[in-house]
């Protein structure tokens, strides 16, 4: 899976933990700029993803991630090492 | 297969889509969101779910509605959207509350709290290890340790004592999440300052100690160790945010709350109606034959459908009541009940046994009118997915079950699905099997009787009759909290408010039991009167429909005015009060005589009857009054 294809996925992940269809993002946007994407949502997105994806999230890792090119890279990286 | 992932609930690929197009629709139905709940949902559709949900016009529909306050030690929030799909997911609503976060103590206390004010009708205790017994010393002595545990229980127990003292409600105690690291291993009970042996140990006393304080267990630990701690708990999670719940382990979290929430009300299911072939067996009785299907020592396959058939034969045992529904002559069917050695159920264990052509949607909605049960105290075991979804779609109040492809699986696929959850396991309970059975042997008297007087007569029925008392009160309450259909006001009391009716001089009560030649139909019945000048109120009348048609109401009026009588009211008022299910009842002042006297908008009537010159219905019951 190249980045674009995770990108795509992870806004689905996103647009459905925080209720909006329609939601735009790219790879700069972040969790700021996003309503709703507050601290507890933050959770459910981590959680979601690590589902859907079947990976892991560290406890270091997970106070970093507030933008989207941050989460993909996370993705692509920790498929890869499960590869 | 997991709990945490309600693997019994069917999956629909569209189900994102569904709740999209239910939440752009205008007008919001209850029954697609009933619908949707009974989808297999994971924590994000859950979510969605519940935003659809909180649309739901809460004061204009005759749905029950609940409401819930959660005392907690750790973050819950992220459950809450569990808890309320979980409820719709059995057709009520629920409202939730959090208090402040480990105020839970002055909450209970400051009669002005905004938990006070709420009014819960069930109360959540859900506690964390490091709060009840923080970081102990491992290298506690034996007597330290012991003073830690009380030290614990004693803090819960203040708990409920401060909710029973204050709130009329439900009490559920969540076991405590043993997620500490063993540091010794196998035999880490032997230290006796661990963590884990005092969390194990507290779970005990909990559990002892709620039976005595009237408080319902909801087995977190045990669910945990079932499905595996980490699929609960995410250590990630708890040093982030104070989760001790995973999001995603939220939806069924909710579910089993609501189990409990149910069983107290009387929603659990009732009956579980088996198909046979693939189901029971492997094999097709009807082509294999008597040698040919699966069952038993000598295949794999057959053991498990063995395993199978004991854990359906212990929920009979506990009072879950029995029915087939195959697609089968009826021959057929029972062959391997009456000549395969290796069958555990026996034909006398199954309450209602049908076997035909005709569509199984049909012969489900028989079998509960045969039963006398309502259809959505059923739940539908076939390995057909056909099957599944054609009752699923023309009964949609049906439980059916997704089963796993290897039978091996069944018994912990119903386990995990929590239909039969229930709270107190009262003699009744332990003795319905043998009272439907009784039941089938009067039916078939009655078909061999041409006239109904004859029938009754033969019956040989005794009304035995007494005030509320120890020995029955489980059972009363049981009763009062689960009859749904012939119950007049359907008004539920908790223990201790039926125990307080026990006290008071200005209460008639009454429980009834009904024996007749084929057996003790236990407590049938339940009256509760509360006297007003001179007259006598009729709060609570209800009856099991077990014993419908059989002149109990008739001889139990006849109880209810001697009782009058003698405490010398002019008067008797009934009160009928519909629900959605009671409407059988509707008309029974009348049919006893009485006159209406009152009705209101809402459909509430009440009834009048003097009772000086009674003259007693004549039936064919004898009424005694026992000890």
């Amino acid at each position: 899976m190249d980045d674009g294809q995770i990108l795509t996925q992870v806004r689905d992940i996103i647009a459905d933990v925080l209720d909006q269809p329609d939601l735009q993002i790219n790879a700069g946007t972040t969790a700021a700029e996003v309503e709703g994407w507050d601290s507890f949502n933050h959770i459910n997105i981590v959680v979601a993803m690590e589902r859907h994806f079947g990976i892991k999230v560290n406890t270091a890792e997970i106070e970093d991630l507030r933008n989207v090119g941050e989460l993909v890279a996370l993705v692509s990286r920790k498929l890869k090492e499960s590869r | 297969m997991r709990l945490a992932d309600l693997y019994w609930l069917p999956a629909t690929g569209d189900i994102a889509e569904r709740i999209r197009q239910l939440r752009a629709d205008r007008t919001l139905r209850w029954s697609d969101l009933v619908a949707l709940a009974n989808c297999r949902l994971d924590f994000v559709q859950t979510n969605q779910l519940d935003k659809a949900l909180q649309r739901w016009p809460v004061e204009a529909g005759p749905i029950s509605r609940l409401k819930l306050a959660l005392l907690s030690s750790s973050t819950v929030n992220h459950l809450l959207p569990g808890c309320r799909v979980a409820a719709l997911r059995r057709n009520f609503y629920l409202q939730t509350f959090v208090g402040d976060y480990a105020m839970y103590l002055a909450d209970l206390q400051d009669e002005g709290s905004a938990l006070h004010q709420y009014g819960p009708d069930v109360l959540l205790c859900a506690f964390h290890a490091q709060h009840l017994i923080g970081n102990p010393d491992p290298a506690l002595s034996p007597r330290e340790a012991d003073a830690l545990l009380e030290q614990a229980v004693d803090r819960i127990v203040q708990v409920w004592r401060l909710i029973r003292q204050r709130f009329h409600a439900q009490v559920i105690q969540q076991t405590v999440l043993p997620v500490r690291s063993l540091i010794v291993g196998s035999n880490e009970h032997r230290l006796r300052g661990s963590c884990t042996t005092l969390i194990e140990r507290l779970n005990l006393r909990l559990r002892d100690l709620a039976d005595e304080h009237g408080v319902d267990i909801l087995a977190l630990d045990r669910v945990a160790s079932d499905d595996g701690l980490r699929t609960w708990h995410d250590p990630v999670l708890w040093h982030r945010a104070k989760q001790e719940i995973s999001p995603a382990a939220a939806p069924a979290y909710g579910d089993l709350v609501a189990r409990l929430i149910a069983a107290q009300r009387g929603r659990s299911a009732k009956c579980l109606v088996l198909d046979l072939d693939n189901t029971i067996w492997g094999g097709v009785i009807g082509d294999d034959g008597l040698e040919g299907i699966k069952l038993g020592q000598g295949s794999a396959l057959g053991e498990a459908y063995v395993d199978f058939q004991q854990y359906v034969s212990q929920l009979a045992r506990r009072g879950v009541i029995l029915a087939v529904c195959s697609k089968n002559d009826s021959e057929t069917a029972r062959l391997p009940f009456e000549r395969h050695p290796e069958m555990v159920l026996k034909c006398e264990q199954i309450a209602c046994f049908v076997a035909n052509w005709s569509d199984k949607a049909q012969n489900v909605r028989h079998i509960a009118a045969q039963l006398n049960i309502g259809i959505d105290s059923l739940v539908f075991v076939d390995d057909n997915p056909f099957e599944r979804n054609i009752v699923r779609r023309e009964l949609p109040s049906v439980a059916v079950p997704e089963l796993p492809e290897d039978p091996a699986h069944y018994a912990r696929c119903l386990a995990d699905a929590g239909y039969f959850e229930a709270l107190h396991i009262t003699a009744d309970d332990l003795e319905r099997g043998a009272q439907y059975r009784a039941n089938l042997a009067r039916e078939q008297l009655r078909a061999s009787e041409t006239d109904v007087r004859g029938y009754l007569s033969n019956l040989d029925m005794e009304l035995r009759w007494q005030p509320f008392d120890r020995v029955g009160l489980l059972r009363i309450v049981q009763l009062i909290n689960k009859t749904n259909q012939f119950n007049l006001t359907t008004r539920r009391y908790t223990e201790s408010e039926v125990a307080s009716l026990m006290a008071d001089e200005h209460a008639l009560t009454l429980q009834l039991r009904l024996a007749d030649r084929f057996g003790d139909n236990g407590i049938i019945g339940i009256v509760i009167g509360k006297v007003e000048g001179d007259s006598i109120r009729l709060d609570t009348w209800l009856m099991s429909c077990r014993v419908l048609g059989r002149q109990v109401e008739e001889e139990t009026l006849n109880v209810v005015v001697g009782e009058a009588q003698r405490l010398g009211a002019c008067r008797l008022i009934g009160e009928y009060r519909p629900t959605d299910k009671n409407r059988m009842v509707s008309e029974h002042y009348r049919k006893l005589g009485f006159e209406l006297a009152e009705e209101t908008q809402d459909g509430t009537s009440l009834w009048t009857m003097p009772v000086r010159d009674f003259s007693p219905h004549e039936t064919f019951i004898r009424q005694i009054r026992s000890a």
